[in-house]
C-alpha cells in the first residue's frame, strides 16, 4: 500500500518549474491588481461627493434621483458594487469623466503618449549620463570624480522637482532664451503634423516636418533634462554600488593578474556582469519617471497624464483621477513584473 | 592619585570596557555612536542644517521681523533687503522670511506627525506578520505588496482627493502611503531573531507573544527603522511639498513652503525671489535629513560598507 501511493507520487505529472514559477507570478499580479482597485473603489466610495448628485445635478427630482441611484448600482451590497467595477475596468470602462464630458479611457489614451514621450526622453537621458557616471564612480573610487558622482545624487534625492523646473525655466527660457517655454509646440507650429502615435517628436520627424520637430524639440528638451536628472541620480547611485560589488569580486583580480587593459576589465567583465541588475534598476526608474511627471507636467503646462489627473482632482472629477491612477498602478506593477521576468530569463544565477 | 576633571572622569565612565550597569552600558553605546557620527562631516553639517531648523520653528515670533500673514498691497513683490525685508515680500505685500519661519513649523509638524505614524504602523504590522508567520504573514505582506506596488504621489492624491485638502489629511495620505517600508524591513528583522537563542530563552521562562514581540522584537528593529526613517524624511517633505504645490495640502494663507512656491510661480520671471527662496528652503532641510540618514547609516549598519 506505502509503496504503491509512493510510486504514484513519483509518477503523478507535475508541472515544469518554470511553468509553475510564471503561474504563481500571475497569481501575484493578479492579487496585486485586484488590492489596487479595491483601493481605488474604496476612495471611490468614502468620497464626501454624493456620486449621484455629481452625475444629474442639483436640480434633479427625487425621481430621477432614485432612477440614476440604481443605475450606477449603489442600491446593491458593497461587494457586487466592487464586482461590477472590476468588471468595468478589466473592459476599459472608467466611466464618464464629467470635467470633460467623455469616457475616461478616451481621454488617457489622448493625453497619455504627451506623458510616454517625456518620460521616454527624460530615462534616455539619465541612462546615458548616469550609468557612465556611475561606472567611472566606482573605478575611481574615492577621488573627486566619486564625490561630484555622490553630490549629484544627493541634490537630485534633496531638490523638490517643481521647484527646479520654475527656476530652470526662470533661468534657460526667461533670462538666456535658449529654450521654448511651457507648453509642446508654440502656437505657429500647432496642427500641422497629423498624429500617428501621439508623440510629437516621433510624429514631425516621421512625417519629415522638420520645423516642428525642431520647435518640439526645443519645448521637450527642459522638463526632459529635468526628470533624465532625477533618473540619473537614481541609476548612477546604483551603477556604482553594482560596479564595487563586481571591481571586488576574485574575477576582476583575476583579469588584472592576466594583464588585461582596464578597459577590458571593466566594460568587458565587470559591466558585462552587472547588465542584468542594471536594466532592472532602469525599468523602476522609468516607472518612477511616469509618476514624477506629475509636478514636472504642472510646471511646464504638459498637456499628460499627470497634469489630468490633477487637474480633474481639482475639479473633484473622480472618475478621471481613479482611472488615472489605475493606469499609472497597473503600468508600475507591469514594469516591476517585467523586470523581475528579464531578470530570471537573463541571469543565469537566479535559476 | 591623579586628580581628574568631571569631565573627563564622565568620558573614562562612559568609554569603561567593563560596565557595571545597564544603564552604563545603555550610555556608553550611545556615547561611542556619537563619537563615530561626529566624525562624518557632512552628517554634522545636516545635523546643525536640523538644529537651526529647529530653533526658528520654536523662536519663529522672536526671530520674525513682521507678521506672516500682514498683507501690505502698497509693498508688494519687493525685492530682498529692500526696506527692511530681509527676503524680500511676495504678491500680497508679505515678508517672505517671516512666512518662511512660521513655514518651518508647518515641516516640522508635517514630518512629526508622519513619522509618528507610518514607521509605527509598519513595525507593527511587520513584527506581527514575522513572529505568527503562516496565513497571517501572507496576507499581511500582500497588503504591503500592494501599497508599494501604488505609485505613491500618485496614492497620496488619490487620498487627499477622497479627504479633502488639508495638511491633516496631506499627513494622513503620505502616511499611507510611506508605512510599507518599514513594515518590510521590521518582519526581515523579526525573522532574523524570532529563532534566536535568547527568545527560546525567554519563552522557556514563559513569556507570551506579546511580551516578546513589543519587549525582545521591537527594540532590535528600532536601529534600521530610524536609518529608514531619516533618509525617508527627504520624500516626505517633498511630497508634501509637492501636495502644498498643487494646492492640496496646507491652504492659503498659511505660509507652507509648497504654497508659497505655488503663489510665486505666476512671478517667477519678474520676481523670482518669491518662488526661489522657499524651494531653498526645502532643499536645504531635505539635503540635511539626507545626509544625517548616510551618516546614521554608516554608524549603525556597520555591516554593510557604504562609503
Amino acid at each position: 500500500m506505502v509503496d504503491a501511493t509512493q510510486g504514484q507520487g513519483r509518477l503523478r505529472p507535475s508541472l515544469p518549474p518554470f511553468l509553475k514559477k510564471t503561474l504563481k507570478t500571475l497569481l501575484t499580479v493578479a492579487v496585486t491588481l485586484l488590492g489596487l482597485l479595491f483601493v481605488t473603489f474604496m476612495i471611490g466610495r468614502v468620497m464626501p461627493i454624493d456620486p449621484v448628485l455629481a452625475v444629474i445635478g442639483e436640480r434633479a427630482t427625487q425621481e430621477q434621483y432614485n432612477q440614476t441611484y440604481r443605475d450606477l448600482g449603489l442600491d446593491q451590497p458593497l461587494l457586487a458594487q466592487f464586482g461590477i467595477y472590476v468588471w468595468d475596468v478589466v473592459r476599459g470602462d472608467f466611466g464618464q469623466s464629467i470635467r470633460t464630458g467623455q469616457q475616461v479611457t478616451t481621454d488617457i489614451a489622448r493625453v497619455f503618449p504627451a506623458t510616454l514621450e517625456l518620460a521616454t526622453l527624460g530615462t534616455f537621458l539619465g541612462v546615458t549620463l548616469g550609468v557612465p557616471l556611475g561606472v567611472v564612480a566606482a573605478v575611481r573610487r574615492g577621488t573627486w570624480i566619486d564625490q561630484v558622482a555622490r553630490l549629484v545624487g544627493l541634490v537630485g534625492y534633496s531638490m523638490p522637482i517643481f521647484w527646479l523646473g520654475l527656476v530652470g525655466l526662470l533661468i534657460f527660457y526667461g533670462i538666456l532664451g535658449w529654450v521654448s517655454g511651457p507648453g509642446r509646440l508654440g502656437i505657429f507650429h500647432q496642427g500641422i503634423v497629423e498624429p500617428i502615435t501621439g508623440m510629437l517628436l516621433l510624429d514631425s520627424a516621421l512625417r519629415g516636418e522638420w520645423a516642428v520637430f525642431r520647435n518640439a524639440f526645443s519645448h521637450i528638451i527642459l522638463p526632459a533634462s529635468l526628470l533624465g536628472y532625477y533618473s540619473l541620480a537614481y541609476i548612477s547611485r546604483m551603477t556604482r554600488s553594482f560596479m564595487l560589488e563586481q571591481l571586488g569580486s576574485e574575477y576582476v583580480i583575476t583579469a588584472r593578474v592576466k594583464g588585461l587593459s582596464e578597459w577590458q576589465v571593466v566594460w568587458g567583465h565587470a559591466f558585462r556582469n552587472i547588465r542584468v541588475q542594471l536594466l532592472t534598476v532602469i525599468a523602476l526608474a522609468y516607472a518612477n519617471l511616469l509618476e514624477g511627471s506629475v509636478l514636472t507636467e504642472i510646471i511646464f503646462a504638459w498637456p499628460g497624464l499627470g497634469q489630468y489627473i490633477t487637474t480633474s482632482l481639482l475639479a473633484n472629477d473622480m472618475n478621471a483621477v481613479l482611472g488615472g491612477t489605475i493606469v499609472i498602478g497597473t503600468i508600475f506593477v507591469g514594469i516591476n513584473i517585467l523586470s523581475d521576468l528579464l531578470y530570471r530569463i537573463f541571469d543565469p544565477r537566479s535559476k | 592619585m591623579s586628580t581628574t576633571s568631571p569631565t573627563q572622569s564622565l568620558r573614562a565612565w562612559l568609554l569603561t570596557e567593563e560596565p557595571a550597569s545597564r544603564r552604563q552600558a545603555r550610555l556608553a553605546a550611545w556615547y561611542k555612536a556619537w563619537l563615530t557620527l561626529r566624525g562624518n562631516t557632512l552628517a554634522m553639517l545636516g545635523l546643525g542644517v536640523l538644529a537651526v531648523l529647529i530653533l526658528a520653528a520654536i523662536f519663529a515670533p522672536l526671530l520674525a521681523t513682521h507678521d506672516p500673514f500682514a498683507q501690505d498691497l502698497g509693498r508688494r513683490l519687493l525685492a530682498p533687503g529692500a526696506d527692511g525685508h530681509l527676503l524680500g515680500t511676495d504678491s500680497l505685500g508679505r515678508d517672505i522670511y517671516s512666512r518662511l519661519l512660521y513655514g518651518a513649523r508647518i515641516s516640522l509638524y508635517i514630518v512629526a506627525l508622519v513619522v509618528m505614524v507610518a514607521p509605527v504602523v509598519g513595525l507593527i504590522m511587520g513584527t506581527v506578520a514575522g513572529y505568527a508567520g503562516g496565513v497571517l504573514d501572507v496576507v499581511l505582506m500582500r497588503i504591503t505588496d500592494i501599497f508599494l506596488a501604488f505609485p505613491r504621489l500618485i496614492l497620496a492624491l488619490a487620498f487627499v482627493a477622497a479627504l479633502g485638502a488639508g495638511i491633516e489629511n496631506a499627513v494622513l495620505a503620505i502616511a499611507l502611503t510611506a508605512w510599507p517600508p518599514y513594515a518590510r524591513i521590521a518582519r526581515a528583522e523579526t525573522l532574523t531573531i524570532r529563532n534566536s537563542e535568547y527568545i527560546q530563552a525567554i519563552k522557556l521562562q514563559g513569556a507570551g507573544p506579546l511580551r516578546i514581540v513589543t519587549r525582545h522584537v521591537w527594540p532590535m528593529c528600532i536601529s534600521s527603522l530610524v536609518i529608514r526613517v531619516t533618509l525617508d524624511m527627504a520624500g516626505i517633505i517633498l511630497t508634501a511639498a509637492g501636495l502644498g504645490f498643487l494646492g492640496l495640502g496646507a491652504q492659503p494663507p498659511s505660509p507652507e513652503w509648497g504654497a508659497m512656491i505655488s503663489e510665486g510661480r505666476q512671478y517667477i520671471l519678474d520676481s523670482w525671489w518669491v518662488a526661489t527662496i522657499p524651494g531653498l528652503a526645502i532643499f536645504a532641510i531635505s539635503l540635511a535629513f539626507n545626509l544625517l540618514g548616510d551618516g546614521l547609516r554608516d554608524m549603525l549598519d556597520p555591516k554593510e560598507d557604504h562609503s
